[in-house]
Formats: structure tokens, C-alpha cells, sequence
């Protein structure tokens, strides 16, 4: 049985197609520009390797080349995700292991969507922390992630631009 | 249920203005996927009053509930509160923080004669 305590759930409102933050999801060209702005790449296959890049900035910042990596575990376009998740940029956060990462996309009324993300984080604490926005001057995880992509999506413009 | 965009924010302030509400916010924060009954021993409230505030809160789209067995699961959201902050909050805050900034980059960029010493 799954550990609820250790899970957490995010979701928010978008006004733009399934299809849109589908691809704002899963393609580097989109992914680089909200959020932590890192390069994401995707097999969009069961077992296919899932790697995110850290840009500029972050490497700046000391970040590794690769700053997260995973596994496809299911792709349904423009519906479901799913994957494992695994922080990289230090040997503790790294040894916390694979977390499980699921984005819903559902479409409403009104163009539109819900978007749900759950992450599934057993024994892996820090990786929880980071994801939550508890560490001080490490952006603000998921919530932060998720309302710069809808930020982007609907105006045009992410938080940061 | 699908709550229209532009409503967004008055649900979320009008869900944050009441501390029951709030106090429930900070039992998720500090610990998700607690079910009614857990969260209701933290109150003194009948469990009526206890649903009441917690559809409120997930009609502003600040908890979220998933199934587990025979048991309903609350979990915070933390996404609208950020949207709140980011539409809000740090706008306002942005002006302090930008002058101090512009005070930075004026006096890195002043000139530093002391500091402009001959190596060779």
C-alpha cells in the first residue's frame, strides 16, 4: 500500500487545449521557459529515459549538467503521464532514489483543463522538501512550477521573462 | 468541477478569510492525506462544520481529495495560493526589492579608483 503521507498533489486551472501543456510538459523547447527553465528530454515510451537538463542560469548556480533524471512508465497524449523522478545534483538527494512523478491533464469547459500533479515520494525526504518549496533559495517546486506554466501558457509570458 | 478562471482568486481569499479554514490549511501543510475524522479531532467543531469548511476549501482549489480504500484523503494545494503571490503579492513586494537592486547595480557600477591598481 502506498504511503499517503509522503504523497502530494498539485493542481491548477489552465485555459489552453490538453495538447498545449502536453507539449509544455514534455518538450525542451517549452520546459526551458518556465519554471526552473532546465531542457527536459523525453522517450515518451514505457521504459523510455526521461533526463532534464539544468540551462544556463542554474549551472551558474553550481547545478550538474543533468539536474534530474527517470523513467517513462506510461505516455497516453495528451492525458497521462507517468514517470519516476530522481533529483541528481547531490550524492544524498541522489540517493534517495526514484520518486514517482503522475501529471493528469482532463478537459473542462471553456477550453479549459485541469491539470493534476501527484508526486509519489517514499523514503525520500529531501527530494520531498525541495518539491514542496521548503528549501530556502531553491524556487518554490511544484506550486512554483505549475503556476509559471499556466502563467506562460495563457499569457504568453512566464513569471520570470 | 471546473471553476471558471477569473473567479479563481476571490474563492481563494474568501476561503482564507476565516481561521478555521486557515488552521485546516496548516494541519495539511503540516501533514497530508489526513482523512475527516483526523482532522475533525483537531477541532472543536461538529463534523457538519467541519465538512462545510473543507468543501470551501476545495471549491477555491486549496485541498484536493483522492481515495484510499474505504477513505477519503485530503491533501493541500498549494498551486492557487502561489498564483495569489505571484499576482498580488510579490507585484508589490517587487518594488522594494527592485530599488535595492538598482542601488547594487549603481554603486558596482560607480567608479572605484582605490581598487584600480597598477599590477605590472
Amino acid at each position: 500500500m502506498t504511503d499517503t503521507s509522503v504523497t502530494q498533489v498539485y493542481q491548477v486551472y489552465i485555459k489552453a487545449s490538453a495538447e498545449a501543456i502536453w507539449a509544455a510538459i514534455t518538450e525542451p523547447e517549452w520546459t526551458q521557459r518556465y519554471g526552473y527553465a532546465a531542457e527536459s528530454d523525453y522517450d515518451l515510451r514505457p521504459g523510455g529515459r526521461f533526463v532534464s537538463r539544468a540551462g544556463e542560469d542554474l549551472q551558474a548556480m553550481g547545478m550538474p549538467a543533468e539536474v534530474v533524471d527517470g523513467e517513462v512508465i506510461e505516455a497516453d497524449p495528451p492525458h497521462r503521464l507517468v514517470q519516476t523522478w530522481r533529483f541528481l545534483w547531490s550524492d544524498s538527494i541522489r540517493a534517495e532514489g526514484p520518486t514517482t512523478v503522475t501529471y493528469e491533464i482532463s478537459e473542462g469547459t471553456n477550453g479549459v483543463c485541469k491539470l493534476t500533479l501527484t508526486h509519489q515520494l517514499v523514503n525520500a525526504p529531501e527530494t520531498a522538501a525541495q518539491v514542496a518549496g521548503e528549501i530556502e533559495n531553491a524556487g518554490g517546486g511544484w506550486a512554483y512550477v505549475l503556476s509559471d506554466l499556466k502563467s506562460l501558457l495563457e499569457t504568453g509570458k512566464a513569471l520570470g521573462a | 468541477m471546473l471553476i471558471d478562471v477569473s473567479e479563481d482568486d476571490d474563492k481563494v481569499f474568501k476561503a482564507l478569510a476565516d481561521p478555521t479554514r486557515r488552521f485546516l490549511l496548516d494541519l495539511l501543510f503540516a501533514r497530508e492525506g489526513r482523512t475527516l475524522t483526523e482532522l475533525e479531532s483537531e477541532l472543536e467543531m461538529t463534523r457538519f462544520g467541519v465538512m462545510k469548511h473543507l468543501k470551501v476549501l476545495r471549491e477555491a482549489g486549496l485541498i484536493t481529495c483522492r481515495r484510499s480504500g474505504r477513505e477519503k484523503l485530503h491533501f493541500l494545494n498549494p498551486v492557487p495560493i502561489r498564483l495569489i503571490h505571484d499576482r498580488w503579492i510579490s507585484k508589490y513586494a517587487q518594488r522594494q526589492v527592485s530599488a535595492l537592486t538598482d542601488l547594487k547595480r549603481r554603486l558596482e557600477a560607480a567608479p572605484r579608483p582605490e581598487q584600480e591598481t597598477d599590477n605590472d
